[in-house]
């Protein structure tokens, strides 16, 4: 996979939530998206990019623009040094939440992309990889 | 940065426009002025247009649905209008249906709903 574009977004309070959704949309943009797409990873870079905050006390998130083949991808590494997540199944399924929210953000951020990775242990905290194809 | 959205009274209903994009706090400050405004004015239903919000994830969904039943609880109908096509298929899909919401295509659809004397929650 070629990396064309990149570009790095640190998060450590609740406006960095919205620039990682604008930096987002933007490189959804510049791969032509279509406006579901767009709306699809933004949405999930918002969920991803709030854990970040709230379970990894803040991190940070980069955003590349990757080629495989003739295809363009939008892809997204968010990584804390928190915690970490003891059980990840447990924390992927809908409606579970250690922290007070709906517990959509992981099992909804991975229906909303192609590609969802999750790696995660006490030592070096959380890393989620997600990648939009066009 | 923004750190408040307006509330318009109109007669006995209250409108709110987002036009920004909005990061948690600010939601949250709207759930609670509107709940303030609600019982100041005695207003007795409340329209909410999104038609310029992009996305819409589980936090400011859970903020809209809060907003509803907080509303109901003080007597005052809830109507969100003019949510965009792609946003309602990401809601979806992300796994929030809104229950308890209602909704509307466009304001005066949404006005013409609050204003309906059969019209509960």
């Amino acid at each position: 996979m070629n990396v064309a574009k990149s570009a790095i977004v640190a998060v450590a309070n609740e406006a960095d939530v919205v620039k990682v959704r604008q930096a987002v949309r933007a490189l959804a943009l510049e791969i032509k998206l279509s406006l579901v797409d767009q709306t699809k990873v933004v949405t999930a870079a918002s969920e991803l990019g709030r854990n970040l905050l709230i379970y990894g006390g803040g991190g940070e998130v980069h955003l590349e623009v990757v080629q495989q083949g003739l295809r363009n991808g939008l892809r997204a590494v968010f990584t804390d040094h928190g915690p970490g997540i003891a059980d990840i199944q447990q924390a992927m399924k809908d409606g579970y939440t250690s922290g007070g929210g709906m517990g959509l953000g992981l099992g909804g951020a991975r229906r909303l992309v192609n590609e969802f990775e999750i790696v995660s242990n006490a030592t070096d905290g959380t890393r989620v990889t997600i990648i939009k194809w066009r | 940065m923004q750190d408040k959205i307006p509330i318009l009274q109109i007669e006995d209903l209250l409108l709110v426009s987002i036009q920004v994009d909005m990061h948690d706090r600010l939601a949250l400050q709207l759930q609670d002025d509107l709940t303030s405004k609600i019982s100041e004015t005695n207003a007795r239903g409340v329209l909410i247009d999104i038609s310029s919000l992009e996305i819409v994830d589980s936090f400011i969904g859970r903020v809209i649905g809060n907003i509803s039943a907080m509303a109901r609880v003080l007597d005052a109908k809830t109507v969100v209008v003019g949510m965009q096509p792609a946003v309602a298929i990401t809601l979806v899909e992300l796994g929030l249906t809104l229950d308890g919401v209602h909704t509307a295509l466009n304001v005066s659809r949404g006005m013409a709903l609050l204003r309906r004397n059969d019209f509960t929650q």
